[in-house]
């Protein structure tokens, strides 16, 4: 299924929407290389002109310096050594014009690929999480590798390549129709005839390349399943099953890149060898020209090497074209990403360390102290001052994902500070939906959320964020050190400090028992941690942020029931003062919460605490006693 | 390196042959057809002998249409035999994969052997198409095109003398000196793309911890590095054209002015010296093209050594000769001092010393803390990997002495990282048993308790799932790949936390049910809860690679500190309330 989505998008790699708007906004660009580009045109110019009379300069050598002396005792050579040296230096100019031009558009190139990349990467970070749920990360991945790539190879290539062509290919038919007009007739007949045959095989090409990129996806797409579930198969000795599935869909994609890359890799000694027979026809008329008008052989030498030199930038373009197709395409698709809408932030007010007055009253400090205040910015210039104190209510709530599919409908709960609530339920009934609201993934389209009285879109995202510490169930750890990995919590924490959150979570023993202790690295794929382990790095992660609220999203469910109890303790402390959220598919870590609610398809079914709950012998009951499956 | 990878081309041989036969021709017939053009403007220009000229000139355009349709061959070939390396690569390597063991798959990452069998084998198809049009036509053309120079004149040939060694010289030092510096470029472009890779998987992390800045700041410092190393590697390569520029310039210029004195003195005509020049293009040409086949080959090299890798893979789990016959009878299992390692005999040991038995047809479970190496223990059963020291014996016979088919089909097991596979239910369900009948596959499903939950589907047993099992919970997966295990109808049956999502009432249905199903089974059951194994006939407690205990629920709970401690952490509460 998944490999056949992913052909049907690369079924439109090919083609641009809109290819002038695309080519301006590359363009754009490349505005802080404006010297260069110009640099590069005319470098570009001299180049191609050097190339031209390199080849033109034979007819003046042999009619004025060569034919008439023939046979001579005591030719005058002078003006022929003239010619050879004025053409030395017209080569040699024309040789540092190519260097330069190519030095100068490396740096060009590598400078845009380099903003576009920060650019798209700054963008990613301020895009909303609901774009990360519609896009997959491959497909964004994507846009970083193979359409920067293209990109690249457009910029580093086809751009100067195809002006290059078009100079000489316009250079050349002028200075041919100097030479003999007739001759060019047969030149305007041969680029028909060429122009026909580059239109047929692309079409064709196009064809069969569309067909190999669906071949290929599914191929990958069978591959990456397979290999994933490879021990089910050996498991279940599926081994020559799988072999024979494999060998229909690779059987497949080998006939469509067979006529793909036939059709590709034709074009060019069909267009190399039309330029011979376009020499040779050239070559008799030329003859017969020669013979019948007194045609000069000069001019005949020269126009026949502009015969070759004509065919080739035409086939390098047609060559170009497909990339710079595909190139626009992709930048379309890394332009698109750039488009998308930024998080909104409304947000005013903001978090400041505080301090207390002896009289009680709040002040902004500028050291940490372990108060938080929210700043609430007033219209005379001062600002108003509130304690964070953890007070969080959620006033009936309702929030959808889609549009018309409601994940909660009417939530109305609230935490007072200090205290600890346990969200409870089958998937999907909503529990990380509530969290997700509370730091603002999402945002609420009907209800009030407030914390500490101020609705919490008042204040600043950043903000926000910074006073809620989340332990994810899906814990992801940074390449880095252990160390670094705890430290993300808060940047500016001490050694001593980020050791001190380790112990709380139980992860400083087996973090010393790694072979760099806390400088160990953390491969990208973590491969050399447990689940479990990764988890106790996350708690300790979360405790050194040390925010005035912590959300743990089924934070210990990959611990073991013996280890959840050594941590236990450390947990304990780490809630202490802090208002908590717990969402726990094992009911033993919820038990001791102030509250517990029960959610069911996005509502409130049961709250009250442990006790209650029990005694209620409601769905609460149910669930703990076991009789009900949590999925 | 490449040429390593040759032998699997089978079939598409003969074209990697073809090919190059229809290049060689092409390159022939187009090193000629300069001389003929000579001859057309020597001897029939100067005897104004319109006969010979026609004459010459239809057998140019016959040679030119000639090497076009060599040309289109080559290409056709060429196609074929490239795509149908990479198809037969492929094929060897996906098959391979299929003859490894579990720790021949541990030891290359998921994500890796899917590179390796999908942008690597690109990779090595485009080397390979390159090479067998361009590793012939280059030198021959070099050659051919040398000779028909020196065979015109001889002497002015001299020019090449110092043309090609130069060209030669500059085009090896370009290619050396870029590579390093291309592979310093990929690394930080691996790098790069590590980042933003995770960030896209921990977005929700670096947002909650309002880390934005900070990871632009890291990735901003790894974008700089990868300018930084493209600017040097491109600085070099971009030689490349002025260098050829130079050289041929160089020899027209040489060409011109010896060969307007032979002309002059006699020695030579004009014809002759124009055809000379087009042999100029043809030869430096030649040699762009070998140092271009030079740096694909270089830079395709990591791709080759990475799919070389896997085929030279050798599964470490082979069957004993004659071992084709030997049926596996009931479902005993004995293990005999046996020591395990992942790192294999010189690694850290996992498991040491054990030593078990089990009559068949019991109900065994399994507890232990994380890392206490369970699932280790129960992989060596269907000799998923192979002991280090001792023996695991399977009815009465050590475990290699059977085929792995008659093994592995005896003894069913349900990993705890399980997988389905995109496709509907039943052909889901009929991995275990590809002739199970819809009666069967039934009462398999009643078994596992998963029958219900399918008919609540609007398309029952035809219900497609999508990779992964992404549409149905982790409940009715793990129930699912149970049915699915139960249809191979084993002597032995072991369920590694396949229950875990599974509720607790479900959960005991599914144990009685599997007594009724699988009678005379013997059953091992690892779970985390004390709840799944609590009427086991005897429960293993692991602890830090050793068996700590085995004895009944009753007896551990009175004897075990370790076996209490699981329970109480679990029941405290559940003794507390019961009653309520």
């Amino acid at each position: 299924m998944r490999g056949h989505e992913r052909s049907m998008r690369n079924m439109n790699i090919m083609k641009p929407k809109n290819a002038l708007k695309t080519i301006k906004r590359i363009i754009s660009y490349m505005k802080p290389y404006r010297a260069h580009m110009v640099l590069v045109v005319i470098c570009v110019l001299i180049s191609v002109a050097s190339n031209i009379a390199a080849t033109y300069f034979l007819k003046p050598l042999f009619n004025r310096y060569i034919i008439p002396y023939i046979g001579q005792q005591n030719p005058d050579l002078s003006e022929f050594i003239k010619t050879i040296l004025v053409m030395g230096i017209i080569y040699t100019i024309g040789v540092l014009a190519t260097y330069t031009y190519n030095r100068l558009m490396v740096t060009v190139t590598t400078g845009t690929l380099y903003r576009i990349r920060i650019e798209l990467f700054s963008h990613m970070q301020t895009l909303p999480i609901r774009f990360f749920d519609t896009h997959t990360h491959g497909e964004l991945m994507s846009r970083y590798t193979n359409d920067t790539d293209a990109l690249r190879n457009m910029l580093s290539q086809s751009f100067v390549n195809i002006f290059q062509s078009m100079l000489t290919v316009s250079g050349v038919f002028i200075a041919m129709l100097l030479l003999s007009p007739l001759l060019t007739g047969i030149v305007v007949l041969m680029l028909v005839i060429m122009v026909f045959i580059i239109k047929k095989l692309g079409s064709k090409s196009g064809k069969f390349f569309r067909e190999q990129q669906m071949a290929v996806g599914k191929v990958n797409g069978y591959i990456e399943e397979l290999i994933e579930g490879q021990k089910v198969v050996k498991v279940f000795c599926h081994e020559n099953k799988v072999k024979a599935d494999f060998d229909k869909l690779n059987g497949e994609l080998f006939e469509a890149a067979k006529q793909a890359n036939t059709f590709a890799s034709m074009l060019r000694p069909i267009m190399g060898n039309l330029s011979y027979i376009h020499y040779s026809i050239t070559a008799i008329a030329g003859a017969v020209m020669s013979i019948t008008t007194g045609f000069d052989i000069g001019s005949l030498a020269s126009f026949l090497q502009y015969t070759r030199s004509f065919s080739q930038p035409i086939t390098m373009m047609s060559e170009q074209f497909n990339s710079i197709l595909m190139a626009l395409a992709g930048a379309e698709r890394i332009f698109d990403m750039l488009d998308q809408e930024p998080e909104t932030d409304e947000g005013f007010v903001s978090l400041v360390n505080a301090e207390k007055t002896e009289k009680g009253e709040i002040r902004e400090s500028s050291k940490r102290t372990g108060i938080w205040a929210w700043k609430i910015p007033k219209d005379d210039g001062g600002a108003e001052y509130i304690e964070v104190k953890g007070d969080i209510r959620f006033n009936n709530v309702v929030f959808g994902y889609e549009k018309d599919k409601t994940v909660l409908s009417g939530i109305t709960l609230y935490a007072k500070p200090g205290q600890k609530i346990a969200f409870v339920g089958s998937t999907g009934a909503g529990k990380t939906t509530v969290t997700n609201l509370l730091n603002r993934f999402y945002d609420v389209p009907e209800g009030a959320i407030l914390y500490d009285g101020i609705p919490i879109n008042n204040i600043k995202k950043k903000d926000l964020r910074r006073s809620l510490s989340m332990v994810l169930q899906d814990t992801h750890l940074f390449s880095g050190t252990v160390m670094e990995n705890i430290r993300y919590g808060r940047l500016d924490a001490t050694d001593e400090e980020v050791i001190e959150a380790a112990k709380l979570a139980n992860a400083d023993s087996f973090i010393r028992h790694l072979p760099q202790g806390y400088d160990t690295l953390i491969t990208a794929d973590g491969m050399n941690l447990s689940q479990g382990q990764r988890q106790l790095i996350a708690i300790a992660r979360a405790a050194v942020a040390d925010s005035p609220v912590l959300i743990l999203d089924e934070a210990t469910s990959s611990i073991d029931t013996r280890t959840e109890a050594l941590i236990e303790k450390g947990m304990d402390k780490l809630m202490e003062g802090r208002t908590v959220f717990v969402i726990a598919h094992r009911l033993s870590t919820v038990r001791n919460a102030n509250a517990i609610i029960v959610l069911e398809n996005g509502s409130i079914v049961e709250r009250g605490d442990h006790e209650d709950l029990i005694k209620q012998g409601g769905r609460y009951y149910q669930l703990y006693t076991g009789l009900l499956e949590l999925a | 390196m490449i040429r390593k990878l040759f032998r699997y081309i089978g079939k598409y041989k003969i074209y990697a042959v073809l090919a190059p036969a229809a290049v060689i021709i092409e390159v022939f017939l187009e090193v000629n057809i300069p001389r003929i053009m000579a001859k057309i403007v020597d001897i029939g220009i100067s005897n104004r002998d319109l006969d010979y000229i026609l004459k010459m000139g239809t057998l140019m355009i016959i040679m030119a249409v000639t090497s076009l349709v060599m040309g289109a061959l080559a290409a056709r070939f060429a196609s074929i035999a490239g795509t149908g390396f990479a198809k037969e690569i492929r094929k060897n390597m996906f098959y391979k994969i299929q003859d490894y063991s579990f720790a021949n798959m541990d030891k290359f990452s998921t994500a890796s052997l899917i590179t390796r069998l999908t942008s690597d084998v690109t990779n090595a198809q485009m080397t390979f198409m390159m090479m067998i049009r361009m590793m012939i036509r280059a030198p021959i053309m070099l050659i051919m095109a040398t000779f028909m120079a020196v065979s015109l004149n001889a002497r002015l040939s001299a020019v090449f003398m110092v043309a090609i060694p130069f060209m030669g010289i500059a085009l090896y030092f370009i290619a050396t000196r870029a590579y390093p510096k291309f592979r310093t470029m990929f690394k930080k472009l691996d790098r790069l793309n590590a980042v933003i890779q995770e960030n896209l998987i921990g977005i929700r992390v670096v947002k909650a911890f309002v880390r934005g800045e900070y990871e632009e700041e890291k990735f901003r410092d790894i974008a700089d590095q990868v300018r930084e190393t493209q600017l040097r590697a491109e600085q070099i390569v971009i030689w490349n054209m002025p260098v050829m520029q130079f050289a041929m310039y160089g020899c027209m210029l040489a060409i011109s002015w010896f060969g307007g004195n032979l002309i002059i003195s006699g020695d030579m005509l004009e014809g002759e010296l124009m055809g000379f020049i087009s042999y100029v293009t043809q030869i430096l040409m030649s040699l762009m093209m070998i140092s271009m086949v030079f740096v694909m080959l270089i830079i395709s090299k990591a791709s080759v050594t990475r799919i070389a890798e896997v085929l030279d893979e050798k599964p470490d789990i082979t069957e004993k000769p004659g071992s084709e016959g030997i049926p596996v009878k009931d479902g005993s299992i004995r293990f005999e001092n046996v020591s395990f390692g992942y790192g294999g005999p010189e690694g850290n040991k996992v498991l040491e010393n054990i030593n078990l038995n089990i009559e068949s047809g019991e109900v065994v479970g399994i507890i232990g803390g994380t890392g206490s190496a369970k699932t280790t223990l129960v992989q060596l059963i269907p000799r998923l990997y192979d002991v280090i020291d001792g023996k695991v014996y399977v009815s009465g016979r050590d475990v290699r002495d059977y085929s792995l088919k008659t093994l592995r089909n005896a003894v069913a097991m349900v990993l705890q990282k399980n997988v389905l596979f995109s496709g509907t239910i039943k052909e889901n369900l009929k991995w275990g048993n590809e002739n199970a009948s819809d009666e069967e596959i039934i009462e398999a499903c009643k078994a596992a308790q998963a029958h219900d939950f399918i008919m609540s589907f609007p398309n029952g047993y035809d219900t497609v799932l999508g990779q992964g099992g992404v549409n149905v919970s982790g409940g009715q997966k793990q129930r699912l790949c149970i049915a699915r295990a139960l249809l191979k109808k084993p002597k032995i049956i072991i369920l590694d936390d396949s229950t875990s999502a599974v509720d607790t009432v479900t959960d005991a249905k599914i144990r009685k049910a599997l007594k009724k199903y699988l009678a005379g089974t013997t059953v091992i059951i690892i779970a985390q809860r004390i709840a799944s194994v609590i009427d086991a006939d005897k429960i293993i407690v692991m602890d830090d690679g050793k068996i700590n205990a085995v004895g009944s629920h009753e007896t551990l709970l009175e004897t075990n500190p370790i076996y209490r401690e699981v329970y109480e952490s679990q029941h405290q509460g559940v003794v507390e309330y019961a009653g309520a």
